[in-house]
């Protein structure tokens, strides 16, 4: 175990260095370099010189990458000089409001998606079973921001249920008081995520209902709801557990659409905003900061998938 | 340098279009294995008896049957449909902004004076050409990439394999929307775009089918006769792996046209007067807060989208039962 795990944290280090290297060389593929996308077409040679200097664009790829890494180790992301803040301080500001996005909609998508998806394996190739699998298609089928435009449509406009927008705020705390305005951007989110979730239990619960020791419990008298919750529940988890770790850039993608269709104040939205203002120190921070976020869930999950199954024993 | 057992593919999360449930977790590779050996006895002579069978049961699969029919209805639709249907779809038109659907104009026009049924063909044209296009390219790519990992092995692998680690640990909704902002895509540059992102998948997968096809008895007496590895890889290897192949380019469509639609929506997408469903979409959000309801600037083509993906799903769905020569009656 402490092999695989010594083996699993060098793999991540080589992915990390990978990912910078092609992370740093995004900036360069901007027609005439960062600084030209950034001053836009009236920028003169001479500015165009003065800041490649400043930023260190005149030096070889090495020694920029260099550069970057050191910053990046002691926690510098760089600075947009079209906000005039620090990639770092709009993080801090931003990112607390996606998670509560992020984390209330996979709650809510796990709370449906998993029992469901039970429900689907227990019940296969009934009626039920057929519906719901009809729905989960339509999740794949049905691009993330379309739910929100649908759920506007019908909740906000045609039926003043919920407001169109999300809640607006600086911090958590005003975000978490307006629960009303929340319940259609997390419901928009929670639907793609739920039919991930749901198929995927039903496949898993499938295959652990054959198992031989399923048929063990049922040989010992074990009652349905025993086999069911006790043992075949617990086993299905596993899988999920694994599939939450290795889902970061769906949610990461999911909270992007999400925060621009419901206006939330987040992170994926300054990301977007900071994309059409070719804000390429935002673009750079954003995407190192969920792509190291995504090796640790793969790592989780890695590491997780060995502890929980005691049949994965890694060599 | 020993990978750990990855889990399941269907399950990944780039792999969305793809529902899991036929992948059986952990018999996966085993069971390729035994269809490729079945594959890899049937004479030549019998290829065409094996593609009757396929298609046997593919055709029992009615819902297969009837995504194949909504893809056709499209492709007609969009294609032909501006034959018969003649719309200006490169002038804006003031007299008819918003125009609510009339005998003149079916579905009404959008916030500019296009007419929305022929939008919804130009549109639809712009979505099918570059979600065929860019899982082809995607597909092709991947699919020799994986297998030279895979039957090349050792360092080279290792290495080539840390690469697509790498490519799948960046969020491919960042990278995607960094390409597009950087080069204002025109439809063919879109098509690469938005295969960047999905050829990693590909080729992971390719390259664990081709680590089991590698150890089988007639790849290795292509070396032991003195067959060069292109040979073994081109003539043994990917034959043997195209059903695979043939089924994630059917779910790479899907996602294809989802991807586009997503970058469209975000004003990402190609560039007017051309457009394609996404883009038809970002403009109704707009609409949707006044007191008029233009319910035409959201339902076709968020419809279109989605029966279009769920169709592709349908079919690739049937398309893995039908190379699962377990399945195939003989």
């Amino acid at each position: 175990m402490i092999g695989f795990l010594i083996r699993r944290f060098a793999q991540a280090l080589v992915v990390l260095f990978f990912v910078t290297v092609i992370t740093l060389a995004l900036v360069h593929i901007f027609p005439g370099g960062p600084i030209r996308a950034l001053l836009g077409p009236r920028g003169t040679g001479q500015q165009l010189a003065y800041y490649n200097r400043l930023y260190g664009f005149d030096q070889p790829f090495y020694i920029q990458y260099l550069k970057w890494i050191n910053q990046l180790i002691h926690g510098n992301l760089g600075f947009s000089p079209k906000l005039n803040q620090s990639v770092s301080s709009l993080i801090a500001q931003d990112l607390p409001k996606t998670i509560v996005l992020v984390a209330l909609g996979t709650i809510v998508s796990l709370l449906f998606g998993i029992p469901l998806g039970m429900y689907q394996a227990v019940k296969r190739y009934t009626v039920g079973d057929y519906v719901l699998t009809g729905l989960s298609f339509l999740g794949y089928a049905t691009p993330t921001f379309f739910v929100g435009l649908l759920l506007v449509e019908w909740f906000a406009v045609d039926v003043h249920i919920f407001p169109p927008f999300a809640p607006q705020g600086s911090s958590v705390g005003t975000i978490l008081s307006q629960p009303r305005a929340l319940v259609l951007p997390v419901l928009a989110y929670s639907f793609v995520l739920y039919a991930l979730w749901s198929r995927y239990m039903r496949s898993s619960v499938m295959d652990n209902l054959v198992q031989d020791y399923v048929r063990t419990a049922r040989a010992k008298g074990a009652s349905e709801r025993r086999v069911l919750w006790g043992h075949i529940f617990r086993n299905s988890l596993i899988s999920i557990v694994t599939l939450l770790g290795l889902s970061l850039p769906t949610l990461v993608a999911g909270a992007i659409f999400i925060e621009v269709v419901f206006n939330y104040p987040g992170m994926g939205l300054a990301f977007y905003q900071a994309a059409t203002n070719v804000d390429y120190q935002v673009l750079l921070g954003f995407t190192v900061l969920a792509t190291v976020a995504t090796i640790l869930g793969n790592l989780l999950a890695d590491i997780s998938y060995a502890m929980l199954d005691p049949r994965v024993r890694y060599s | 340098m020993a990978m750990i057992t990855p889990p399941p593919q269907g399950s990944l999360p780039a792999d969305v279009g793809a529902p899991p449930d036929l992948v059986a977790p952990d018999g996966a590779g085993a069971l390729s294995a035994v269809q490729a050996e079945e594959l890899g006895l049937a004479p030549a002579a019998q290829s065409r008896g094996m593609l009757r069978r396929g298609w046997e049961v593919f055709a029992e699969n009615k819902l297969a049957l009837v995504g194949l029919g909504i893809v056709v209805f499209m492709v007609l639709f969009c294609f032909l449909g501006p034959v018969f249907y003649h719309t200006d779809q490169i002038h804006t038109n003031l007299n008819t902004v918003l125009c609510s659907p009339s005998a003149s104009h079916l579905l009404g026009c959008d916030n500019v004076g296009y007419d929305q049924l022929g939008r919804l063909m130009v549109g639809g044209q712009t979505s099918l050409e570059v979600g065929v296009a860019a899982a082809v390219v995607a597909v092709l790519f991947g699919t020799i990439y994986g297998a030279v990992s895979g039957f090349v092995g050792g360092v080279v692998d290792s290495f080539l394999m840390r690469v697509v680690d790498a490519g799948l640990s960046i969020p491919y909704i960042t990278l995607i929307i960094i390409l597009s902002v950087a080069f204002h895509p025109t439809k063919f540059i879109m098509i690469f775009i938005i295969a960047v992102f999905y050829w990693l998948g590909v080729a992971r997968l390719i390259r664990g089918e081709t680590l089991t096809l590698r150890t089988r008895e007639y790849v290795q007496a292509v070396k032991v006769i003195g067959g060069r590895g292109r040979r073994a890889v081109i003539r043994h290897i990917l034959p043997n792996a195209i059903g695979t192949i043939i089924v994630q380019a059917t779910f790479a469509v899907a996602d294809s046209i989802l991807t586009l639609s997503a970058l469209g929506f975000l004003g990402l997408g190609v560039q007017a007067p051309n457009t394609d469903w996404g883009s038809m979409l970002s403009g109704g959000l707009n609409y949707l807060q006044s007191s008029q309801s233009y319910w035409w600037l959201i339902y076709p083509a968020g419809i279109a989208i989605i029966i279009t993906c769920i169709a592709f799903n349908f079919i690739g769905d049937a398309l893995r039962d039908a190379f699962e020569t377990r399945l195939q009656r003989r």
